[in-house]
């Protein structure tokens, strides 16, 4: 059975002022598998990620070419909201990024600027979100405490509860595991797998066995070029591109 | 060894300085307050000048003061916080804005009696305001005007872009993240560099002193359209102008003191403000 297309970038292009930084990428994301972006520091692979929810609009001087459809909708057309885009695809950043509120406030706040005020239909939507997340166990009797007395793995978790709380379709990953240790990377990993029974997971890593170990696809990218992309055991086992078998095998990067 | 004579002879300087500028401060106010403490009494606080100003106390000018300040507030307080999170949150940093920034910065070294002749021209002949608190509340306004950007500015930046990318992430809109997750963590700054920046305004003599300060009123003002007296320019009158200066030095000492606590009592206010903010936000 083939996976159905949820994020089909079309020969997408990317540029910081006259740097280009992603050339003509195209792959396709499928619903409820994990798509992994792995390659050298530099390739492109957050910028590659951060175009999907349109975060490098933010970024002043930046230029964007081609297309990203999300369930065929192109996300640069004019007419797109791109609030309403970055409802439907959250994103979980590198470094656990929770607001200086408390937990319960951290979850609800997606659904807050929503216009949510019912404090009922809030907390249950905080419960349900953190035990998606797998934190409400850790934290359910403590949902008023700072969001900074957690540890990093813990806050790295609410930030994906915070995410879910709004109902995406597809999450992004930034490398959410490079700044915590290997048993919360664990759990978060884990928690990822679980995940794509729901969401279109999209995850950028500089980590070879954690890409090995979540994901369905892989895409490699170098020097902003996508070298190979295909399911992931093919591209570990038996990689078409030598450049590929070069660095799943650790011979750089 | 001689790294450690060497790093004794480092701090024994860096010790010096500290103790000199402390040595100043408390000098400074030690004679203040022995000159002027002595003229500090109710009816020095609560009454008008009498006799040429050679009796009675300072009252108009307190209230005077006050009024300008709320004035210079008003105008300030606001525009200044509004321009810094235009410039910091929505503004492309291109060439004109770096060139508005500059241009913002050095506006805050531009001497103040410049500011006082531009008040003039704008606020009392053009805007016709005449001579009136207005007039010289909106010069102080436009003087602090500069502070207040760029102090908010520095606290805006001071806000980690995780927040504001964490946010948009969320499908906020750029003002709910601004609003939500951006002014709360950035207002203790902004509100600490507004109110120095207004406790300077208020020690200001040149500025009013062609706007609507007044050398001397037997009553209160009661409308924005008054003239009025001034804590600052009836030091200046008390010690320079009067007919009887010698007589009178007592007097100018006991304004000196009521200034000095009132813009001590600003600052005060401010890092209040800022350590319960800091507090309830726990960050």
């Amino acid at each position: 059975m083939n996976p159905i297309a949820k994020i089909d970038i079309k020969r997408l292009n990317f540029y910081y002022g006259s740097k280009q930084a992603l050339k003509d990428i195209s792959l396709v994301c499928s619903v409820n598998q994990v798509t992994a972006v792995i390659g050298p520091s530099g390739c492109g692979k957050s910028t590659l990620i951060r175009t999907l929810n349109r975060m490098n609009d933010v970024l002043a001087g930046t230029r964007v070419e081609g297309r990203v459809l999300i369930d065929n909708q192109n996300i640069f057309d004019p007419g797109v909201d791109v609030v309403q885009l970055r409802r439907n695809v959250g994103m979980v950043f590198q470094k656990p990024n929770p607001f200086p509120k408390s937990i319960f406030d951290n979850v609800a706040y997606g659904l807050r600027i929503n216009g949510l005020r019912d404090h009922a239909r809030l907390s249950e939507a905080v419960e349900h979100s953190l035990r998606e997340a797998a934190l409400w166990d850790e934290v359910k009797d403590r949902l008023r405490d700072n969001a900074f007395a957690l540890s990093g793995g813990q806050q790295q978790r609410l930030c994906i509860a915070r995410s879910l709380a709004v109902k995406p379709e597809v999450i992004l990953f930034d490398e959410p595991c490079s700044a915590i240790d290997p048993i919360a990377t664990a759990k978060i990993e884990e928690l990822i797998f679980r995940l794509k029974e729901r969401y279109t997971v999209v995850i950028v890593t500089h980590n070879m066995q954690q890409a090995a170990r979540v994901s369905d696809f892989t895409a490699f990218l170098m020097l902003g070029e996508l070298i190979e992309f295909d399911r992931t055991d093919k591209i570990f086992t038996s990689p078409a591109n030598k450049l590929t078998e070069d660095y799943v095998t650790g011979r750089f990067g | 060894m001689k790294k450690k004579i060497a790093q004794f002879i480092g701090f024994f300087f860096l010790r010096l300085s500290v103790i000199l500028v402390l040595a100043v401060i408390v000098l400074f106010l030690y004679d203040i307050i022995r000159r002027g403490g002595g003229s500090i009494t109710w009816e020095f606080l609560t009454t008008a000048p009498r006799r040429g100003m050679t009796q009675g106390g300072i009252f108009p000018a307190i209230i005077g003061t006050l009024m300008v300040t709320l004035v210079t507030a008003v105008l300030a307080v606001p525009l200044g916080m509004a321009a810094a999170i235009y410039l910091n949150e929505y503004a492309k940093q291109t060439r004109l804005t770096r060139l508005i920034r500059l241009a913002i910065r050095n506006l805050s070294g531009v001497p103040s009696i410049v500011y006082g002749l531009f008040g003039v021209i704008l606020f009392v002949n053009i805007f016709r305001f005449g001579t009136s608190i207005l007039s010289a509340g909106l010069t102080l306004g436009l003087l602090t005007l500069p502070w207040t950007v760029t102090a908010s500015e520095e606290a805006l930046k001071t806000v980690p872009n995780s927040f504001r990318e964490g946010s948009l992430a969320l499908g906020a809109t750029k003002w709910q993240s601004i609003r939500t997750n951006v002014l709360p963590y950035a207002l203790p700054g902004m509100l600490t560099g507004t109110v120095l920046g207004l406790a300077r305004a208020a020690g200001e003599t040149a500025p009013i002193m062609f706007t609507g300060a007044a050398f001397f009123l037997p009553r209160i003002p009661h409308s924005l359209g008054d003239q009025f007296m001034a804590l600052p320019y009836h030091l200046y009158v008390l010690s320079t102008q009067h007919h009887a200066i010698l007589q009178v030095r007592p007097l100018a000492y006991g304004t000196a003191l009521v200034l000095i606590v009132f813009v001590l009592g600003m600052n005060l206010t401010s890092i209040v403000i800022r350590y319960r903010l800091r507090r309830k936000r726990r960050i």
